[in-house]
């Protein structure tokens, strides 16, 4: 059944159990990687073909100069605008029923331009496929009416899932409730960027400190395309006159 | 600038080939349509030569592409869309209209070079005289010219791939397309000035090969200027120390040349053909620091 479906993380209530990421590879049969002891418990370091589920440790210090630890389940946007949809030269990468981004397995032939475009740092290239690869919103389970694994196992309702425009509200109520009690670091992700993400966020802190562009600096690629053609056309004009004077003149020697 | 948290696409050596090899072969069949259309009678034996290098250089072009694809037998998919088998064509995505100008390019690029192989006398098959014949009339010259304005864009087109992402320097200038495509008209002339000496009737256009490639050097340094203050301080990024010796062979392939054509006695004692191999390294090392240098 076709809807438009949608993620609200509340990075308020991760307590980094990376229940998510467990979930998440349990269900799409990843393997994963070796791990990597980095920062914090991350052991995983970011989304990738493995990891569709990334919780950050991200150490920052409060006002009161303690440290504390801002977690966030990253994941997969499924943009409204997408970066990767936009330059994918074969349309593997497709729009499901469900509005969620999805790259076709048996038509994606691995030239990684997808990679490069998204700016959220969310596509893998998986060396033994050959595949660009994603967190898929569990599409399987969304066409089985079941929700995303990762939604299903976090046990403090961190991830949210649902209707996107029920997950706007709920979001919206919970910012305004942050924010009666005093949070005014608290503010929403997702509503404005590449023409609305279908994941949502709620932050305590800018967006660039959990890896997210700005509102100004979420920006497409295709952004590129004229002034780069215009700055090509202009060279190949100058190279032209250039090669008719060139040519143009007698004699052997320059 | 935007700041984006980008993933390197992990584009490497195959890519970096096919940039040098789709700039050379662009930058030499535009020079022979040129020297053909604009040049003395003196000059058909370089014209003829510039066909015969566009073509295997363009060859490769596409056997390097599947290779460095995660499924290369999947390379068709560029074009056709396995599940709907509609054509695939995004013009917004440099990559796709690449796929199709390089198939485009491909065909120009064969049958001019099989009519160079036919006038060269190398060639009699009737199918090959047929399209020689038809090659030397009006049609011919038509066909050259929009040959030739596909070859530009197989030249240019790759830094327009590059800046169309989200990657930090490639996608933070505009001048990466103009720059990879002044590269190239200098590759290809340079190849052709090398290899001006190895066909009697090419030697006499050696000084019109080495005129043009210092005017597309000098374009290719007014490119570099505009690439570095496009990206400001972001620039700094591509000096890494590890970059360093590849800058130093940008410099020698475009200043030494330029320099060596303005000594006394050039044209003589091989200089031409030293210049052009350093044209060639200096086109190679560009490559390869815009293409490694944004993605570590």
């Amino acid at each position: 059944m076709a809807r438009t479906v949608g993620f609200f993380t509340d990075t308020t209530l991760c307590i980094g159990c990376k229940a998510c990421e467990v979930a998440c590879k349990e269900w799409n049969e990843l393997p994963g990687h070796a791990p990597k002891f980095l920062d914090g418990f991350d052991n995983t370091g970011r989304l990738d073909d493995q990891n569709w589920r990334h919780v950050q440790f991200l150490e920052r210090t409060t006002p009161t100069g303690s440290v504390a630890w801002s977690m966030m389940s990253d994941v997969c946007k499924h943009c409204s605008l997408a970066s990767c949809m936009e330059v994918c030269p074969t349309n593997a990468i497709i729009r499901t029923e469900f509005d969620t981004v999805y790259i076709q397995p048996d038509v994606c032939n691995g030239c990684r331009d997808c990679i490069a475009a998204c700016p959220y740092d969310v596509i893998g290239f998986n060396e033994k496929t050959g595949l660009a690869q994603k967190c898929t919103f569990c599409y399987g389970r969304l066409q089985n009416n079941l929700m995303p694994a990762c939604a299903k196992a976090c046990p403090t309702e961190s991830i949210k899932f649902g209707d996107l425009s029920e997950m706007r509200t709920v979001a919206t109520t919970r910012l305004k409730q942050l924010q009666a009690q005093g949070v005014a670091t608290a503010q929403l992700y997702g509503e404005k960027e590449y023409g609305g993400l279908h994941a949502l966020f709620l932050l305590t802190d800018k967006p660039e400190a959990y890896k997210l562009p700005s509102t100004d600096n979420a920006v497409l690629p295709s952004r590129n395309n004229m002034r780069s053609y215009l700055g090509s056309l202009a060279t190949a004009v100058l190279g032209l006159v250039g090669a008719v004077i060139a040519f143009r003149q007698r004699g052997g020697e320059g | 600038m935007p700041q984006h948290f980008v993933a390197p696409p992990q584009w490497e050596w195959y890519i970096v080939w096919y940039f040098f090899l789709g700039g050379l072969a662009g930058g030499a069949y535009l020079i022979g349509t040129l020297l053909r259309l604009l040049g003395d009678p003196r000059d058909e034996g370089a014209a003829r030569l510039a066909f015969l290098v566009a073509f295997p250089a363009m060859a490769i072009c596409p056997l390097l592409l599947t290779l460095d694809l995660g499924h290369p037998l999947r390379f068709w998919h560029m074009m056709v869309n396995s599940r709907t088998w509609a054509l695939n064509f995004k013009y917004w995505s440099p990559m796709s209209v690449g796929a199709w100008a390089l198939l485009g390019f491909g065909l120009f690029a064969t049958l001019s070079f099989i009519e160079a192989l036919v006038r060269d006398g190398r060639l009699g098959h009737p199918i090959a005289r047929g399209i020689a014949a038809v090659m030397g009339g009006a049609l011919g010259r038509v066909f050259m010219v929009v040959g030739a304005l596909l070859g530009l864009f197989v030249a240019g087109y790759t830094g327009v791939l590059l800046s169309v992402s989200n990657q930090p320097i490639w996608s933070d200038t505009w001048a990466l397309g103009g720059l990879f495509l002044a590269s190239g008209l200098s590759v290809g002339a340079a190849t052709l000035a090398i290899l001006a000496r190895t066909r009697a009737d090419a030697f006499a256009t050696e000084g019109k090969l080495t005129r043009a490639d210092r005017i597309f050097i000098v374009l290719e340094l007014l490119l570099l200027v505009a690439f570095f203050a496009t990206l400001g301080a972001l620039a700094g990024r591509l000096f890494a120390p590890r970059w360093i010796v590849l800058w130093l062979l940008v410099a020698i392939g475009t200043l030494v040349p330029l320099a060596m054509s303005r000594a006394p006695g050039a044209g003589r004692r091989g200089s031409p053909v030293l210049a052009g191999w350093l044209v060639l390294l200096g086109g190679l090392a560009l490559r390869i620091v815009v293409i490694f240098g944004a993605q570590m």
